[in-house]
């Protein structure tokens, strides 16, 4: 049997994939942005010298990490209304699960920088007298961040593509409006393929633009 | 030499500088210190001698509270420092361990200095983050103290473009920079090449003549003999023996001090 490929339908409707992949990156953007705060907070109560933060923060870092995401979008979407009486549209559900759980993840590449840093940093911050807080923001984060650079870049490359999850939420995101065109158009090879170059386009022109990054702060680190 | 009084001998109504007593640090089930009373007299130098694991280190470390003390009793200026827990164990809160880290400086054996701040700021960083000092004047008093170790045309390179001996000098300077009392070396030359050695220890005798209470734990014994006013011998975390220099390296008493002192310098010639 021989496919023939027939195209047309997406070119027509190119319109709505670039509207879906315009919101992809927003909520990508939105959710690696808060992401990333929720992380750092969790990191720096998972390192912090007292057990009522530790051991909260590392609760919420592993039950997030050991849980599949579309369990919390359906979490977040369906569950909190019932439980709660708030009930979230479904841009604010999928960037809730995401945050929080790329959140976690963020939070262990943030911890394992930091510990990184030689124990000698430490030392000699504590030795001139500096707090934990004061450590932290002066000796530790500056230097672990450089480190924490291509991990960041690896997870948030990861959301991006989880963000296909909000999908389900009917959140109009680039899988979904894919969704919609492939059963109007009857061609979701050619959709679907198109999608996946969308995608790949996307990240790859990202990591590009990160290596570039990471090259100069190399260059910087080794002045 | 010793043109200061060692503290045992200090009037009665002398306040030491530091007065430690009964101090122990146990890791665990590990005493490795086991009781040690000192009082340093203000410009006192002290080194420390010992061999590997006699718990050098960790004296030092609980002077400053960098270890908390297991026992015992930690005063500068007479004014104790901690409070003692349940255990016995001392336990100091954040604010005062900030003020005894400005008065006790300690300079390590690996520098540590931060590698993505330049030289100047690394001895900057204290003044301004710990004691809020303006940034102008805390830069006026850094320049000063660069000058000091023979270290201001270093200001803004990066400490990796240092050797280890002009980066130990920066260390030196950072500490000098917190203008503490007491200054706390624990082997600051044992990382570097013999041919760098040199420039650190004459940084630290210039310290010397300025009447600084210094504490130094070393194994160039040549270098204790003309830094110290008073030397220690450590054995099994307690003070075997100490004297002044000609006592303690030149006709030591106790048998383990001669020993050890045979084994450092059985290749002298
Ligand atoms: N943080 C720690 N946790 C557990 N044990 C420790 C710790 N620090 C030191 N010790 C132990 O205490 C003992 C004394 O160590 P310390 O570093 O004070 O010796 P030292 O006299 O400085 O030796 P060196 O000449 O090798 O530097 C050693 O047995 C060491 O293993
Ligand atoms: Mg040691």
């Amino acid at each position: 049997m021989q496919y023939v490929w027939d195209f047309r339908p997406v070119w027509l409707n190119f319109g709505v994939l670039l509207e879906g992949l315009v919101n992809t990156l927003k909520l990508s953007g939105f959710s690696i942005g808060l992401g990333l705060v929720i992380g750092l907070v969790l990191a720096m109560g998972r390192l912090a010298p007292t057990r009522f933060l530790s051991i909260p923060a590392t609760a919420i870092i592993e039950f997030y990490r050991n849980t599949p995401p579309l369990v919390h979008f359906f979490w977040y979407f369906y569950g909190l209304p019932i439980l709660t009486g708030i009930s979230l549209t479904p841009f604010a559900a999928a960037a809730a699960a995401l945050s929080v759980q790329s959140g976690a993840f963020f939070a262990e590449v943030f911890r394992g920088g930091i510990v990184s840093v030689e124990r000698g940093q430490w030392e000699a911050g504590r030795a001139i007298g500096m707090g934990h807080a004061q450590l932290m923001r002066r000796v530790i984060l500056p230097q672990a961040f450089r480190r924490m650079i291509p991990p960041l870049m690896e997870r948030s490359f990861e959301l991006v593509k989880t963000t296909s999850l909000a999908a389900t939420l009917t959140y109009g995101e680039l899988v979904y409006k894919a969704m919609v065109l492939a059963t109007q158009t009857y061609r979701p090879m050619e959709i679907y393929s198109t999608v996946a170059v969308m995608f790949f386009t996307v990240l790859f022109l990202a990591s590009l633009g990160m290596r570039a990054v990471e090259h100069r702060l190399a260059r910087r680190a080794a002045r | 030499m010793a043109n200061v009084l060692p503290a045992d001998v200090l009037p009665a109504d002398a306040t030491p500088v530091l007065a430690v007593e009964g101090l122990r640090k146990s890791f665990g089930t590990n005493e490795v210190l086991k009781g040690i009373d000192l009082k340093v007299g203000a410009g006192e130098r002290i080194a420390i001698l010992g061999s590997s694991g006699s718990g050098k280190s960790t004296f030092l470390r609980c002077i400053n509270f960098m270890e908390t003390p297991s026992a015992g009793r930690i005063a500068l200026d007479g004014t104790p420092i901690g409070t003692e827990g349940r255990n016995g164990a001392l336990t100091a809160k954040s604010g005062e361990l900030r003020r005894l880290r400005t008065r006790v400086g300690m300079i390590f054996q690996q520098f540590n200095l931060f590698p993505h701040m330049s030289v100047l700021e690394n001895v900057m960083e204290g003044p301004v983050t710990v004691k809020g000092l303006p940034k102008a004047e805390a830069r006026a008093k850094a320049q000063d103290y660069l000058k000091r170790v023979g270290l201001a045309e270093k200001a803004d390179q990066y400490p990796q473009r240092l050797s280890g001996g002009q980066q130990q000098r920066v260390a030196i300077a950072r500490a000098l920079a917190m203008e503490p009392e007491i200054l706390l070396f624990d082997e600051p030359t044992s990382s570097l090449d013999p041919e760098l050695v040199g420039e650190v220890l004459d940084v630290i005798l210039g310290l010397s003549r300025e009447g600084r209470t210094m504490l130094l734990v070393t194994h160039e014994l040549g270098f204790a003999y003309h830094f110290a006013t008073r030397v220690l011998f450590l054995h099994e975390g307690r003070i075997h023996e100490q004297g002044t220099p000609d006592e303690v390296l030149k006709n030591p008493r106790e048998e383990r001090t001669q020993a050890f002192l045979h084994r450092f310098s059985a290749f002298h010639f």
